[in-house]
């Protein structure tokens, strides 16, 4: 296990230098350019070209990389050009915001996406199924922003659930490792849980709904696929009861396509955020995002988007990690 | 069956320790909650920002979203009347040019202290003056947009986009009288003491904490502690706190200001809000008091919730770019007459501009002093349009349009509107359009300003404080790519009139400065466009200012 680990580890070092080149490559090849966005109406071209000038970004594009990867192997990534803070430290404070939230959609998602799979493959070509289906449609083809504003001028009034950032403003929440609710937790301002839960509700639901009907889709694919194994016919057939062939032998085996969907539902959510942590004013790394790229913010942008890689890394070696704990039979070496 | 309990056992046990662990984490982090309560009684707004401020150091950028923060903090020699462009002692209770306009005299005001405690007089006018004249590095000289802009250089330049400095030096007559030497007259004087760029700021405060320095790495910029979390004026409010997760900036009274008294409110939060529907809801939800920039479209809805949405006086003015080096024909006055009176600009303003914007007949809002009623008006009148382009050999003619993207502004609510309807109107008039649509920060100036690709495009302009020459000036007072023309009587009476010392003459200077400019007509003025300010019912004393210059001194949450 601790050798897959270190190998997988060790892949992951050329992929992530690729990535930055490409990054690199093509964020500088975007039109525009960090000055023009930063100086605003009243540049002329002569001050943009001095800014950029200042900036180093009249040099060559090979020469910039190389500085910066020069410095980025140091860990440091420089400073946005937004906010003038180390992006490092920036996506420290803002990281907290976008787990909570992407740890309560993937909840959301798989606690509703499995079953609801299970369902509609149990009941197949009836009712169930049929609505579920046309439901998954709907989750996949709506966009997320949409869906947002939607949610906030329908459901965010008669629900009583904030429709606006991660804390109401007056709760006075002491913030110590900045996930809101394990902050509310640790300090026992219970008040300061409930309203983060409150104000993560209808971000959560908005960013599940893809992955949630994808996973649903998906469970309920691969259980229709597994129910019609010799197994389960053979388990069916000793006699076994409906619910441990269900637990041990339907769901067990259904579950490895499943698990490999939330793996890359995990790595694509930071996409979903984006657009998420916007519309809701929920300032995470999507919101950094988001504001890095109408700003042309290179170092910000570098950080970000090379964070983001390394993060979908992780997690699709997570994901192969964990189907040998569902299925001995490929477990790793 | 044996293995499923097995695991069952092990998830409660999980949880247990889970419980456990929350117990013996609560036990070691103390909430630092403050239970008094609040302490004054003047009550906290919170404001909607629309963007992230960089930091607070006003000579270091162009951008509102600092602007909007610091002026509640600092205060310049002369200040805007609120609600007007009338200028009004503000640290400087007189201000008075000597007939040559090279020295400017200016009495201040006693008794005032900055917020650290460090009294207020003509040492520290001084002191910020040669701050900036003697400001050093590359980094630090590039950002300072404003003041270079007003006073052409520094003691020693560090880019050759600078030009020789403007100003020679600063003296303290005596602590109540500072005196300003240039080395030659500037007609934005005295306007141009109100911007926010030029804020006097804590001699003290800005020596401690190092504020020149702005350092440079790879493609970024550091500034020191003291734009980040020191910055020290003389204003009614001073610097508390800046959360940047929260995105909140806190300033609290300060109860020493003189300037003119310390502020209603106890607190005051700008939270930022980058999307303008995202404002709308905090609002709606309380989250916030009030915000900038609401869409027009928004007005009739928020007033029906009971919001006040103030309507600034226009201070801006949207115009149809031409780029003569573009198409050959537009040389020809004819063709450019034609743009002009084949535009329906009335009905634009009514139909696409929200409620107080009004028709441009020239390049300067009415507010300005310089502004004449006296000049070529161009009204709507396609058959004559027609009848100029025919005369003009110009029939066919086939023009590039460039337009902007993923952008608004107080001059430009919503560009891809303003381009339709404003190539509907060229099309009647026989004109083919070929629409080149991009992306703000994403080439758009570059290609209009810079490589002047275009043939006529959109574009616009929020004034800085009320002298023509920032706007006429800025525009045609030299060979620019943007317009592609080169007219050096034009050029030449811009400079005049810039050099023209203050008052009756600089004015007049101006208004025939307009008068040639609309004969010539190097671009079309379409309309002054009115931005708005939002604050919900409870919100009062708050007077909405054409340059945007809003201050929360008086404000109180009823």
């Amino acid at each position: 296990m601790l050798r897959f680990i270190v190998r997988r580890v060790l892949q992951a070092i050329p992929t992530l230098l690729i990535l930055s080149i490409l990054v690199f490559a093509w964020l500088r090849s975007l039109p525009g350019g960090p000055a023009a966005a930063l100086l605003g109406d009243k540049a002329t071209p002569e001050k943009i070209a001095n800014l950029n000038h200042v900036l180093g970004l009249d040099q060559s594009i090979i020469l910039q990389y190389f500085k910066f990867l020069g410095r980025a192997v140091t860990g440091d990534f420089g400073n946005s050009l937004v906010s003038a803070q180390p992006v490092m430290s920036e996506i420290g404070t803002f990281l907290p915001a976008t787990l909570e939230l992407g740890i309560s959609a993937m909840i959301i998602a798989v606690v509703l996406g499995i079953p609801f799979g299970y369902l509609a493959a149990r009941f197949r070509g009836g009712i169930p199924d049929n609505v579920i289906i046309v439901l998954t449609l709907v989750g996949v083809a709506v966009p997320v922003f949409f869906l947002g504003y939607t949610m906030q001028d329908l459901l965010s009034a008669p629900l009583g659930l904030p429709s606006q950032g991660r804390q109401a403003p007056g709760i006075d929440a002491t913030a110590i490792t900045n996930f809101a609710i394990l902050d509310g937790i640790m300090t026992s301002e219970w008040d300061a849980v409930w309203d983060a839960i409150k104000h993560l509700i209808l971000p959560a639901f908005a960013l599940a709904t893809i992955p949630l009907a994808v996973i649903t889709r998906i469970s309920r694919a691969s259980v229709l696929d597994v129910l019609n194994e010799d197994f389960i016919r053979t388990a069916n057939s000793k006699g076994l009861t409906q619910p441990v062939v269900r637990q041990r032998h339907v769901l067990r085996n259904a579950l490895l396509p499943v698990v490999t969907t939330i793996g890359l539902q995990t790595g694509a959510l930071l996409g979903g955020a984006v657009l998420t942590e916007r519309v809701f004013n929920f300032r995470g790394l999507g919101f950094l995002l988001a504001e890095g790229i109408e700003k042309r913010d290179y170092p910000r942008l570098q950080a970000l988007l090379l964070f983001g890689a390394l993060v979908y890394v992780v997690v699709n070696m997570l994901v192969d990690i964990s189907y040998g704990l569902i299925d001995p039979r490929v477990r790793v070496r | 069956m044996q293995q499923l309990r097995l695991t069952r056992t092990r998830r409660a046990a999980l949880i247990g320790l889970a419980g456990v662990l929350a117990v013996s984490l609560s036990a070691c982090a103390e909430s630092k909650r403050d239970d008094a309560g609040g302490g004054g009684s003047g009550g906290t707004m919170v404001f909607g920002n629309t963007g992230n401020p960089k930091m607070f150091d006003p000579v270091f950028t162009d951008e509102g979203e600092t602007y909007r923060i610091t002026r509640q903090m600092l205060d310049t020699l002369v200040q805007n009347k609120p609600g007007t462009a009338d200028l009004e002692p503000s640290l400087a209770t007189k201000w008075e040019p000597s007939n040559d306009g090279k020295t400017w005299t200016f009495s201040l005001k006693q008794g005032v202290k900055f917020s650290d405690g460090t009294p207020f007089n003509a040492e520290a006018v001084c002191y910020n003056f040669d701050r900036w004249y003697n400001m050093k590095g590359a980094a630090a000289q590039s950002q300072m947009i404003y003041y270079a802009d007003v006073f052409g250089g520094f003691a020693h330049n560090e880019s050759s986009a600078l030009s020789d400095p403007l100003y020679k030096n600063c003296e303290a007559k005596d602590p109540n009288t500072a005196v300003l030497n240039l080395n030659k007259p500037k007609g934005a004087f005295p306007a141009a003491f109100t911007l926010p760029s030029l804020s006097i700021q804590s001699p003290t405060a800005l020596k401690q904490y190092d504020a020149d320095k702005v350092s440079q790495s790879g493609d970024s910029f550091t500034y020191s502690d003291y734009a980040y979390k020191h910055v020290t004026g003389t204003g009614p409010f001073k610097f508390d706190s800046w959360d940047q997760g929260k995105g909140e900036i806190t300033l609290v009274r300060n109860d020493t200001s003189t300037m003119p008294a310390p502020a209603k409110l106890d607190k005051l939060i700008f939270k930022v809000i980058p999307d303008e529907n995202a404002r709308k809801q905090a609002l709606k939800a309380g989250d916030i008091d009030g915000y900038d920039f609401p869409a027009p479209a928004d007005y009739g809805l928020l007033r029906k919730d009971g919001d006040q949405v103030l309507v600034r006086p226009s201070f801006n003015v949207l115009y149809l770019g031409i780029n003569q080096s573009g198409n050959p024909k537009l040389k020809d006055p004819r063709v450019r007459q034609a743009l002009a009176y084949g535009i329906n600009r009335q009905q634009f303003v009514q139909s696409k501009l929200a409620e107080g914007s009004e028709v441009a007949t020239e390049f300067v809002p009415k507010a300005i002093s310089g502004y004449t009623d006296d000049v070529t008006k161009y009204p709507y009148d396609p058959a004559k349009a027609k009848d100029l382009l025919k005369q003009a050999g110009a029939s066919n003619l086939s023009l590039k349009f460039y337009y902007p993207t993923e952008v608004t502004r107080p001059y430009m609510p919503n560009p891809a509107d303003t381009f339709t309807a404003i190539s509907q109107d060229l099309k009647n008039i026989g004109i083919t359009i070929q629409p080149v649509a991009e992306s703000w920060n994403g080439g758009y100036k570059d290609d209009v300003q810079q490589f002047g690709k275009q043939d006529i495009h959109l574009l616009g302009w929020t004034g800085d404080y009320n002298d023509a020459g920032n706007f006429v000036g800025t525009f045609f007072g030299r060979q620019k790519k943007e317009f592609g023309f080169d007219n050096p009587d034009l050029f030449k009476a811009l400079g005049d009139a810039d050099a023209s010392p203050p008052g009756d003459q600089h004015a007049k200077a101006y208004q025939e400065a307009n008068k040639q400019i609309m004969d010539y007509l190097p671009a079309v003025p379409i309309a002054y466009p009115s931005p708005a300010i939002v604050v919900n019912e409870k919100i009062k004393g708050v007077v909405a200012s054409p340059l945007t210059d809003e201050r929360f001194n008086n404000v109180t949450t009823g």
